[in-house]
């Protein structure tokens, strides 16, 4: 009896760290971090409009905000939320070529602006060689200086990167010893303020490739239709809400710069720099454009080189991404998708 | 029959409970690893024994694909480094400040408060500060292990020099000793053993400075493959990093016990 327990003992711990299963249900959960192309979430869910689109189709989504960005996708990737938000090339390096069939349900925006490479007392990008670069390594700040630094003829063998954390990025620009660093807002506004700081390279020279998403498991979207449908529909009255000068929408906006840690003028410049999608048949053009594919061949690829696809990954095709206008690499391994789906049923109103 | 607090296990009985809940950590491990692989083999989180072992003959016995280094080797002898002359800065200042502390009241009565104030401050909350300071280099992180580390090495060997015998320092005095031959004979010798002891302790809290001030900035190092990997969920490098963190630390603290038990085994005799 007692060593059958004992035997046992194990696979009950083990039943414990199992991942959620797929199956039909009605509640679900998905994560946010804070970032100008998510506060979005953050007042839905005080206001209770994604609550109002659960109840109409008869579920419960649980809104959770996750402080750490890279925790809140391991969180998802292990399978303890349904669904994320994320950038389209950390939807590609950590849930898909982890092997979670995710989805990309809504694409909320690209940045125009928000993610930039800042130099002292230089401005010119081609300047760069030689020097060393702070950045947080492998992150969308890595791609953009990469995409940099081909639009000037180098490559990342004429630097040397420093990975740095991104919460200490504005400090290190202060001392003597950083010339250059590639980071993304709020702290590339306030890198830029310091003297002798340049903007030499920013992502509105390569608009649209990256993206914000909200990513959800593909299972459970494909078993549980209902539950994209409420996000989709919960994302665009949010958006519907927040555009605008009028009371209510100036009323959201502070509601998320307040949520963000900044004011309302502070936001208003990030969203500047923030290509929204407030239209879902935008969101539509722009997920069918040839360009998305490309850009996923080019994140693909750029992943490839620092082995962010998984060691065995035999080349950038190992996972596949498919997208309306066609299918990138493997396609017996499909991993991560976007769809038009959810946002074409909002644009013609049918949610 | 005896009572359970009467009751000892034999040389054997000890080993075998000694194992004993390793044994069942892994088998838990084991167990939650292989379920979760067999919903999806690419699940990155709990990797099997095979995936961590290919993540380490990878990282350790071949050369980087990109630079031709062998990464374990790097980051070990890296991080050691800083970590060797962290810690080693900070037990000289800890024997010097405390013996001055300890043995003199006008030192003990400027600097004390002093030591006592900066020991509470939390050094990563002042992170800003010490980048202006120290850079971002190779100073800044051995820094924060001293700044982390030191204070409280201070107290302690300050403590210990206060608690040597009364008695001895009189009879010292009644010998003729002036303060230099009081300090150097008596109380160095009776400090050092305490200074390892203490080192061993204070080894805890300087890996976890010193893979912090890895994490913030670095291009090699222990804590930086760790939380640069930890970006992808590379659980099956970071797991072996964090056992091969606990065999050096491990292996550190046997060979300063040793040291102190071959040097000073008046020490350990008296029950310690």
């Amino acid at each position: 009896m007692r060593s059958k327990l004992l035997t046992a003992l194990p696979f009950i711990a083990a039943a414990g760290m199992l991942p959620g299963t797929a199956l039909a249900k009605d509640e679900f959960s998905v994560c946010w971090s804070i970032y100008v192309g998510w506060m979005p979430w953050d007042y839905g869910d005080a206001e209770g409009i994604v609550d109002k689109w659960a109840d109409k189709y008869d579920i419960e989504i649980d809104v959770v905000q996750i402080n750490d960005y890279i925790e809140s996708i391991n969180q998802y990737t292990s399978g303890r939320f349904d669904g994320c938000t994320m950038t389209n090339m950390d939807a590609l390096t950590i849930p898909a070529s982890g092997g979670v069939d995710s989805t990309a349900l809504v694409v909320g925006d690209f940045s125009d602006g928000n993610d930039g490479i800042v130099m002292k007392n230089e401005d010119d990008l081609a300047e760069i060689e030689g020097k060393r670069v702070n950045l947080v390594e492998l992150s969308v700040s890595h791609y953009l200086l990469a995409r940099g630094l081909e639009s000037v003829g180098l490559s990342e063998r004429d630097i040397e990167v420093v990975n740095t954390a991104d919460a200490d990025i504005v400090s290190a620009f202060a001392t003597p010893d950083v010339s250059s660093v590639v980071t993304w807002n709020p702290q590339l506004s306030s890198v830029l303020e310091q003297p002798n700081a340049n903007l030499v390279f920013d992502s509105s020279q390569i608009p649209g490739e990256i993206m914000d998403l909200m990513v959800v498991n593909t299972e459970t979207l494909e078993a549980n239709p209902k539950f994209g449908k409420a996000l989709t529909g919960a994302w665009y009255e949010i958006m519907a809400r927040m555009q605008g000068d009028d009371e209510t929408a100036i009323e959201a906006r502070t509601h998320m710069a307040n949520a963000a840690g900044t004011d309302l003028e502070g936001y208003e410049a990030q969203l500047e720099a923030t290509n929204m999608f407030h239209d879902p048949a935008e969101a539509v053009d722009f997920t069918r454009s040839d360009q998305l594919l490309e850009t996923m061949q080019n994140v693909a690829e750029f992943s490839f080189r620092h082995g962010l696809l998984g060691q065995g990954a035999p080349s950038a095709e190992a996972v596949g991404i498919e997208t309306p206008s066609g299918t990138y690499g493997n396609e017996g391994n499909v991993n991560l998708r976007f769809t038009d789906k959810y946002m074409q049923q909002a644009a013609d109103g049918e949610l | 029959m005896k009572k359970l607090i009467n009751r000892k296990p034999n040389r054997y009985a000890r080993w075998f409970l000694g194992f004993l809940p390793f044994a069942l950590l892994l088998a838990i491990y084991i167990g939650a690893s292989s379920a979760r692989l067999a919903e999806n083999p690419d699940d990155p989180l709990l990797p099997s024994l095979t995936q961590m072992a290919e993540a380490v003959e990878r990282m350790a016995f071949e050369p980087s694909k990109r630079s031709g280094d062998y990464l374990l080797l790097q980051d070990t002898l890296a991080s050691l480094q800083r970590l060797g002359i962290g810690i080693g800065v900070s037990a000289a200042l800890a024997l010097i400040f405390g013996i001055a502390n300890g043995a003199i009241p006008y030192v003990r009565a400027t600097l004390s408060p002093l030591v006592v104030g900066i020991s509470l401050v939390p050094p990563m909350a002042i992170l800003p500060i010490l980048f202006i300071v120290f850079g971002l280099q190779e100073l800044a992180k051995v820094m924060l292990i001293i700044i982390g580390v030191t204070p409280f090495m201070i107290r302690d060997m300050q403590q210990r020099t206060l608690e040597i015998p009364e008695e001895q320092i009189i009879k010292m005095q009644t010998l003729g000793a002036n303060t230099w031959q009081t300090i150097t004979r008596l109380m160095l010798p009776q400090i050092m053993p305490r200074l390892l002891a203490t080192t061993r302790l204070a080894l805890g809290t300087a890996w976890l400075f010193l893979i912090a001030a890895e994490a913030i900035a670095a291009t090699e190092g222990l804590g930086y493959r760790i939380f640069l990997v930890r970006r992808y969920l590379s659980m099956d490098v970071i797991l072996p990093y964090v056992l091969w963190i606990t065999l050096l630390a491990l292996v550190i603290d046997f060979l300063l016990n040793r040291w102190s038990r071959w040097r000073y085994p008046w020490f350990h005799a008296t029950g310690q």
